[in-house]
């Protein structure tokens, strides 16, 4: 098990180069980086170092100027836009920063929305409500939570809702952009305990961009953006 | 599941999107009242004079013939002699007439002197008769019936007296020799409504003392003398013509225009009608110039109104988004919301016209003599409603296009 996940690659990346347009002062060329599957993996960066951009890209919705993006060993920057955001929904949870959940509708709502758009993820669950109260409860979310309006709940509520939307069926790979910067640290390593046990339990590769180094040693492994990307001049 | 959402969406906004719902509403109400105001309006206008096949007066155009014999507007240029009349009415095509003689007045209103005939032959709307309100046909020589609008505004009632003033605007009075109302019209909403109503035999009794409109100089015949005159009518102004078969109709006319020995003219009411209607149609184009405004500033309102909740939800299009909806999705989305909104609205309107109309319809019949009526839906209604809806969905396709040029470069950032 152990060694055959050594060999599998979830993120594959290959000289991949982008920037807006040729005027702007930042450009992102990654020469190399890769996350195997099942790895949990921090992103370090400041701010302004090409974190999201990089995120943007491997979620399929920026594609590189030139390079090679390979999630499951699957080229995805050739894809038509279509086909990436069906491969979006297909492959890769994503949870942001704060704001994560459509306010007007209740929590099972949100959570059961990304099965809405990928046969592939609702294939695998036999029955959608129950399997998203039972990760709500493994998430510790109070059991009358679920029918509630997701603007009702606090943020940390909020953010746990956003994992397991990111996590129902199981997709291969979850994104998470600064997931914990809107929480005190109590609830900083809470949040983080409950997600990593989610990950683990549907199989899924973490990857988690934040700028703070304190949360380093819960990872398996810490990719800083200064050693990744190439500046260029 | 996406319906579900939208609803959901639209009733998180539920005073922004009620306030857009009420005043599209309104536009659209707008809209139709003034479409239903405008076939009502024309309706009413054609259906002034209903049943009558002809109406027969001197050589004059259609037109003026029939304002002056229906809408009592403008003077008839000539009379005809009595002895036309009956050669008319002598056809074998004829089944019914009213003779009709103007030229006097009473404090503005036109007197109009006929036959009790005439109550039970003209008709309006379709066939709906004049009644009787109050008191009696014409029973007595100095006997009138005055319309409810005379009524109304001269305050007069059965047995009050008055005096037929000569011609139109002058100063010189018939008032040595005094009537009586008899009668009092119900509103009809016609020109009937704002006529003096008196015998044939009354004309011809106020003017024996007046010899080509002139009084005769210390000429006073008094009232016992004249009732006891042959008053058998000289002249009339026109005459309402009923055929036993309409085939007849034509052939009549012909007959009558190719009279001989005066110039006649005869027409058909419903033609001159069309005919009026179109020189009055100006204001029926206004109306409709109106009509069409409105529902386009209606779309403007309404697009206006989606452009500003973009920004506030560029947000939820990212989060649509990350969850894998294609951009064609988020336009759609937008474009299923302005969908639910132009028919929320539609339903709305329709609803509040009908309260309106309810409860208007009395008034607007009795004050402007128009029946608006209240019926259900027509099915140009049904047309116009499909077309607003079609045009609300496309043009909030000029935000949901904004929104997908949004959703495609804002990727993982999300702007608040």
């Amino acid at each position: 098990m152990e060694k055959s996940n050594l060999n599998e690659k979830t993120i594959q990346i290959n000289s991949v180069k982008f920037h807006w347009s040729n005027k702007s002062k930042f450009k992102l060329h990654i020469p190399e980086l890769s996350v195997d599957k099942g790895e949990k993996v921090l992103l370090l960066g400041e701010s302004g170092s090409g974190k999201t951009t990089l995120l943007s890209l491997i979620c399929g919705f920026l594609t590189p100027l030139s390079g090679n993006i390979q999630l499951n060993e699957k080229l995805i920057n050739d894809l038509s836009a279509t086909k990436r955001d069906q491969y979006r929904s297909d492959n890769i949870g994503i949870i942001f920063q704060q704001f994560n959940l459509l306010p007007y509708a209740n929590v099972i709502d949100n959570i059961l929305l990304p099965l809405h758009f990928s046969k592939l993820r609702s294939a695998s669950i036999s029955n959608q409500r129950e399997t998203a109260i039972s990760i709500c409860q493994s998430l510790r979310l109070p059991e009358d939570v679920v029918n509630m309006k997701a603007s009702e709940l606090s943020v940390g509520q909020q953010q746990r809702v956003a994992v397991a939307r990111a996590l129902i069926g199981n997709p291969p790979l979850v994104i998470a952009d600064e997931p914990t910067s809107s929480l005190d640290t109590d609830a900083q390593n809470l949040f983080l305990d409950l997600m990593f046990s989610q990950v683990a339990s549907s199989n899924s590769t973490l990857l988690m961009v934040s700028h703070d180094k304190s949360l380093s040693s819960k990872f398996d492994r810490v990719i800083d953006m200064k050693n990744v990307s190439v500046k260029e001049q | 599941m996406l319906l579900k959402l939208t609803f959901n969406s639209l009733y998180a906004r539920l005073l922004t999107v009620g306030m857009t719902v009420f005043a599209i509403s309104l536009s659209l109400m707008l809209y139709m009242s003034v479409e239903k105001l405008r076939t009502s309006a024309y309706t009413s206008f054609t259906d002034t004079i209903s049943q009558t096949d002809l109406i027969v007066g001197a050589r004059t155009s259609s037109v003026q013939l029939l304002l002056y014999s229906v809408f009592r507007i403008g003077n008839a240029t000539n009379n005809i002699t009595w002895e036309s009349y009956e050669d008319v009415i002598d056809r074998k095509e004829v089944a019914w007439s009213v003779p009709i003689s103007l030229g006097d007045s009473h404090k503005g209103f036109r007197v109009m002197g006929t036959n009790n005939e005439f109550f039970k032959r003209y008709k309006y709307r379709g066939g709906q008769s004049i009644e009787l309100e109050k008191g009696d046909n014409l029973d007595d020589l100095y006997d009138v019936i005055i319309g409810a609008g005379v009524a109304e505004k001269l305050n007069y009632s059965v047995g009050t007296p008055l005096i037929v003033s000569h011609g139109l605007q002058s100063f010189s009075d018939h008032d040595d020799q005094p009537f009586k109302v008899s009668g009092i019209l119900a509103k009809t909403g016609t020109p009937v409504d704002n006529t003096v109503i008196v015998s044939l035999e009354a004309i011809e009794a106020i003017h024996v003392d007046w010899s080509t409109g002139a009084k005769i100089p210390g000429q006073i015949t008094p009232v016992e003398e004249i009732r006891q005159m042959d008053l058998s009518p000289k002249n009339i102004t026109a005459a309402l013509i009923g055929v036993n078969s309409k085939l007849q109709i034509f052939q009549l006319q012909r007959w009558i225009n190719e009279y001989p020995e005066e110039s006649l003219s005869s027409i058909l009411p419903g033609v001159a009608l069309q005919e009026l209607w179109r020189i009055v149609g100006v204001v029926e184009n206004l109306l409709l110039g109106i009509s069409v405004t409105v529902i386009f500033t209606t779309l403007i309102g309404m697009t206006a109104i989606i452009f500003s909740s973009l920004n506030e939800r560029r947000r939820e299009m990212a989060i649509w988004r990350a969850m894998g909806a294609s951009p064609k999705v988020v336009i759609g989305l937008l474009m299923l919301e302005a969908f639910i909104i132009s028919v929320m609205s539609i339903i709305v309107s329709t609803v509040m016209l009908f309260l309106t109309l309810y409860v208007l319809q009395p008034w607007i019949d009795n004050t402007y003599g128009i029946l608006v009526n209240i019926e259900t839906l027509a099915v140009k209604d049904i047309y116009i409603f499909m077309l607003f809806i079609l045009s609300a969905s496309l043009v909030s396709l000029i935000p949901a296009i904004r929104a997908y040029w949004f959703s495609i470069n804002d990727g993982m950032t999300i702007k608040i």
